[in-house]
This record gives C-alpha cells, structure tokens and sequence, in this order.
C-alpha cells in the first residue's frame, strides 16, 4: 500500500511497539527456562517465550523495510536504548514467582488476542497476515495461563495468597492496555491498525469472570501507570535490555 | 504439601500425527488433572507435527507382566500359520 513519508514513520513507530511487547515479553519467560516448578512448565513457558519472539522478529523485519535506512530487525532488537523501547511497562515486569509471571502473562494474553483479532484485518496485507497467525498462538497462550490462573488463585491457600499478591501488584500496569493515544487513532484512521479503545470492554470481560472464578478480587488501586507508549519504562527494562544487549553489543555483527 | 508436583499423577500421552493415523503412544507427564495433563502433552510433545492427542491416566492402563509373558507371549513363535505370507494374492489383484 502507498504511504507518505509520515504516515510511513508513524506506521514505523506503531510496528516497534508492538514488536517491543513480544520481545521483552518473550525475554522476561524465556529466563524460566530450566527454572520453572515443574519441567513440563519450563517447556511451555520456553514454547510461549519462542513464540512471542518470532511475532517480534516478523514485525521488526516489517519495521525495517518500512524504515528503509539500512537498520536490520537485530538492530532495531539489539541496537536501541531503553529509553527508545516502546513496550508496555507491564511486559517488562520481573518474573517474580509462577504466580507473578502467570498474572502477567494473563493479563497480557487476554489483551493480546483481542488486540490481534482486530489487526489481522488490517488493510496492510503482511502486517495482517503475520496478525492471524500470531492469533492463534495467542489464543493458546491465553489458554494456557487461564487454565493456570484458575488453579492457582482457587487452589490452596498458599497459591492463592501468592496470586492476589501478584494481581495486586500489576494492576496498575493493565490500564494502558486498551487506552489509544494520538499513534494508535492516527493508525486505526488509515486501517492499519487497531481500535484500541473499543478492546477496553471485551478485555474486561475477558479478565474479570477469570478473576472470579479463581476467587480473586479486582484490587481497588488508584493508581494506574500510563506512558509506556511514550517511552517511559519502570527500572527493571534497563537491567533486562542490558543482559539482552549484551552479546550483540560487545561483539558487533557476530555471527553463528 | 498435598499437591506437590512430584505427587501430581503421571498421564500416558498419545499423539496422532496425520487424520486417520493411529494415536501413537509418545510419553508421559505429570499434571494435577486432566485440562493441565492436555496443556504440559501439548508443550512437551506436539511441538513438530501432531493433530490429535489424547491423554490417559497411567494408573487406568493394566499392563501384562514378566510373569505373564511365557503364556501369553511365546507360543505365538510356533504359529507360524498366523502370519499372512501363506495368503495367496489372487491374480486380478495387483500390488
């Protein structure tokens, strides 16, 4: 499709995004990788983590030939300051123990396939294309943390503390979800993306008979973080993007 | 302490890998019930090709035994006549 220089840079920047969720979502599960409880779960969770950074490498891939200035998908990965990620701060968040993680994927999940849903008819053919197939891996996802969500928040007592605690704890990182800032109308006018604001009440009946069923309560938390789409990030993206970083920034162009 | 992992019941998983295979027993995994037993089989073993899977629990599977195998198992060497190669093919029947 034809786009001005703009609306290219605009359509740039809303690929980022959401090529920066996956990867540093994907990152954050692939570091339960021989650490999970059980080892059927570091298999999952590594599955998911695998998942998640293939979407983010067809997306930055997208995002580079957009761009046109030479960048590759591993430079945009590998090559920017955390202050240029774009990511939501609730992807971002320590794994904390398999309950935090699971709250954070679920909360996470549930967006994510209404987010996708919508995208994969996108007027823009690939960005849409690599949509439905990401949908149904993320309707696995949702599945699978549901399915956790459940037994964890209704199972013993111990779990179920854990889990209100994590619930409790990333809340506040769940509102930005669903709310659209000048990008997200800008994309959505032009059919390349996502209605954001009309996900707000699907997702929120999506999460809260979950959050019922699992006989855990919406935590009353005034606070809600915002901002994440400008850039603005919590501490921990920075230790996250430095051990990613690592390899590629000490040894420049390696291959293997 | 009651639902510890290493306590969870172990599930035999069988995976059919094309429609009309048969479902092929791949492993086992541990899970606290049937809906999980599904997910970890998912994860653990149809990760490359699958399109069926079912799960059992291992403690409904009855196996023989070593010591039912001299009875139940090795008189079937001296039936020879059980093996089709004494089937003739008709002629119109070609292979």
């Amino acid at each position: 499709m034809e786009l001005n220089a703009a609306q290219r840079q605009s359509c740039f920047e809303y690929l980022l995004r959401h090529a920066d969720d996956r990867l540093v979502l994907g990152h954050r599960l692939s570091e339960w990788c021989g650490h999970a409880p059980i080892l059927e779960e570091s298999l999952a969770l590594a599955n998911i983590a695998l998942d998640l950074i293939g979407q983010a490498t067809h997306l930055y891939g997208l995002a580079a030939e957009l761009e046109g200035s030479g960048r590759t998908e591993d430079d945009l990965a590998f090559l920017r300051r955390p202050e240029e990620f774009r990511n939501l701060q609730l992807v971002e968040q320590p794994n904390g123990d398999f309950a935090m993680t699971l709250v954070r994927q679920f909360l996470f999940d549930a967006y994510d396939v209404l987010f996708l849903e919508q995208l994969q008819r996108s007027v823009h053919p690939e960005l849409g294309g690599i949509a439905g197939k990401a949908l149904k891996e993320a309707q696995y996802h949702l599945r699978h943390s549901q399915q956790w969500l459940l037994r964890l928040g209704d199972g013993t007592e111990e779990s179920h503390r854990r889990t209100q605690e994590a619930l409790d704890e990333l809340w506040r990182f769940s509102h930005e979800l669903c709310v659209p800032d000048e990008l997200d109308i800008e994309m959505q006018a032009l059919g390349i993306g996502v209605d954001l604001g009309s996900l707000a009440e699907a997702w929120q009946e999506s999460v809260l008979p979950v959050l019922c069923a699992a006989t855990l309560m919406v935590p009353d938390d005034p606070y809600q973080v915002v901002g994440s789409r400008s850039g603005f990030h919590t501490e921990h993206l920075g230790y996250l993007l430095a051990e990613m970083q690592s390899l590629p920034r000490s040894f420049p162009g390696a291959q293997w | 302490m009651s639902n510890t992992p290493d306590r969870w019941p172990l599930w035999e998983v069988f995976v059919q890998e094309t429609n009309g295979a048969a479902h092929e027993h791949a492993g086992s995994v541990h899970a606290p019930d049937a809906q999980m037993a599904l997910q970890n089989a998912r994860d653990t073993y149809a990760r490359r090709k699958a399109c069926s899977l079912w799960v059992v629990p291992a403690e409904a599977i009855t196996a023989s035994t070593p010591e039912d195998s001299p009875m139940f198992f090795e008189p079937i060497a001296e039936k020879v006549y059980r093996h089709p190669q004494f089937y003739k093919t008709p002629r119109s029947v070609r292979l």
